[in-house]
């Protein structure tokens, strides 16, 4: 397992598996098959994937612990980097093919409309973590501060969840099944957290090579 | 192959919705798929409906392909996504069917098929139908005025509104259970409403008589107000004196009104009703009061205030 891990193809072999999604729907596309619908197919596609590899990116450190496989941290960034890209498509195909690039329609359903307001608080919190996602970024922000502006993506991906229940009419199974896998990948997190505090002044501090950054 | 000319074609012609619906699987496992659809196909075929006459009652919009038209349903008991009534409806048993009329009228009736399909002279009605999620197709219904339904009954000075429901059975609509909304769906129009010439009972569509996952056997078609209104697989219709309640009203009191008529004026909280998609076009057009209905439907609503009676 540990050797599959750090195999230098393996990272390309995941990069591939992550445009698989994509590829996909540009068959369908293809094949024009993309329902009645294809616009409101390709918004639904598109933001069931970035909530997807959100949720992916917050399982990262969780399995990493729990299966001690450190090595799994080198694809952390590129499964985040990918949310962001599913949710850069998600973004586009709204305000392009919905709202036809008119800006001004956009804010005002940005302001009017939770289920919007949630989702584009959903990709501002991406904004950032993906500009700093560079080892350059890291060095400069220093890693203590790096860190905790990367934890909004908890929050990313809780306005992700919400947006989606926001929207759905009555069936809420599928938002609620993302929210459950959210709660928990938060309390694993949480409970970390509340077992390394009373021990916070004895713990060493150490400086983690960006290989196995914690979050 | 020989390819014929457009205007030879004929329902008869068209791909079994079978075949078209399980064509990916098909493709697949052609033996297997083979065997189950020779064997469901039988039953489930749509017959096409003689004596049909055009009605004035129609729009010039292009009509909306067949395929659209059963692939794109909102027809929760089978499935809350758009595809999910045209896998799930197709072995919806819908013979024998018994529609109970009662309530406030003199003579109660309980109609069979036979007797719903002989009730009045068969129409085509092409009309704009307009979905409260802002998507909107055009349909050649088949069917009659609700007002012929109800002259039989003879409604009483006490019958002010119609209330409907729909057949629901957890045997045959099991994804029914998750839909989030509670079954029977009901749905109501005040009587005025009811007996607006533009109120139709359909049985059919494109000739033929109604796909399951389109609302077979008998739905409403209410083609000024929002697409919910217009109730699928009627087995009720109640003649009362109060305003019933209806499915979506219960589910979200502040998203669905009683009257729902479609209001680009008027937006939905979650999403602009202004404009809306025809579905096969890509710009979106903008949506018309009362569906473009008003010359006809506009007189019923005179005096209300149709934000507040949403």
């Amino acid at each position: 397992m540990k050797k599959v891990l750090s195999n230098r193809w393996t990272k390309v072999v995941l990069f591939i598996l992550c445009l698989v999604p994509l590829t996909w729907l540009g068959w369908r596309a293809y094949k024009q098959d993309l329902t009645a619908n294809p616009i409101e197919y390709i918004t639904h596609f598109t933001g069931d994937w970035t909530i997807r590899f959100l949720l992916i990116t917050l399982a990262v450190t969780p399995l990493r612990k729990l299966f001690n496989q450190p090595q799994l941290a080198r694809f952390r960034r590129m499964l985040g980097l990918f949310a962001f890209f599913y949710g850069c498509l998600h973004l586009m195909t709204w305000l392009g093919l919905d709202k036809f690039f008119d800006l001004s329609e956009m804010w005002k359903d940005v302001i009017k409309r939770r289920f919007i307001t949630a989702g584009m608080t959903a990709f501002l919190l991406m904004l950032p973590l993906a500009i700093t996602s560079t080892a350059g970024w890291v060095r400069r922000l220093g890693f203590i501060r790096w860190q905790r502006l990367h934890r909004l993506i908890y929050f990313s991906a809780l306005a992700g969840v919400v947006h989606y229940y926001w929207l759905v009419k009555s069936d809420v199974r599928l938002p609620l099944m993302y929210g459950a896998i959210w709660a928990v990948l938060m309390c694993y997190r949480l409970g970390v957290w509340f077992r390394a505090r009373p021990h916070a002044q004895t713990r060493r501090v150490t400086i983690p090579s960006t290989a196995s950054l914690p979050d | 192959m020989m390819i014929r000319k457009p205007s030879d074609l004929r329902y008869s012609d068209v791909t079994p919705r079978q075949v078209y619906l399980n064509r990916r699987r098909f493709l697949g496992a052609a033996p297997v798929a083979l065997g189950a659809l020779l064997g469901s196909r039988a039953a489930q075929a749509t017959t096409k409906l003689a004596n049909v006459t055009k009605s004035s009652y129609t729009v010039d919009d292009k009509v909306t392909p067949l395929d659209v038209i059963t692939h794109y349903n909102n027809f929760y008991e089978f499935g809350t996504d758009k595809e999910d009534p045209s896998r799930n409806a197709q072995n919806f048993r819908t013979s024998p069917w018994m529609v109970k009329v009662e309530g406030e009228v003199a003579k109660p009736k309980v109609l069979d098929l036979d007797a719903l399909m002989k009730l009045a002279p068969l129409e085509e009605r092409i009309y704009r139908h307009r979905c409260v999620e802002a998507w909107s197709i055009v349909v050649p219904w088949i069917g009659y005025p609700l007002s012929a339904l109800l002259k039989e009954v003879e409604p009483t000075s006490k019958a002010k509104f119609v209330a409907f429901e729909s057949y629901y059975d957890r045997k045959q609509m099991p994804q029914g259970t998750w839909a989030g909304i509670q079954f029977p769906y009901i749905e109501g129009l005040r009587l005025d409403e009811a007996m607006n010439p533009l109120a139709l009972l359909a049985v059919g569509l494109y000739g033929e008589t109604l796909p399951p996952q389109d609302g077979a056997p008998f739905r409403l078609v209410v083609p000024w107000k929002y697409g919910f209104k217009s109730i699928k697989s009627i087995v009720k219709i109640k003649l009362v004196e109060k305003m019933p309640p209806t499915t979506w009203n219960l589910s979200a009191p502040q998203e669905y009104g009683f009257y729902s008529n479609v209001n680009p004026e008027v937006d939905h909280p979650r999403w602009s009703q202004a404009k809306e998609r025809r579905l096969g076009e890509f710009l979106k057009r903008n949506t018309l009061k009362f569906n473009g209905y008003g010359e006809q439907v506009a007189s019923l609503y005179t005096g209300m205030d149709l934000r507040k009676n949403y």
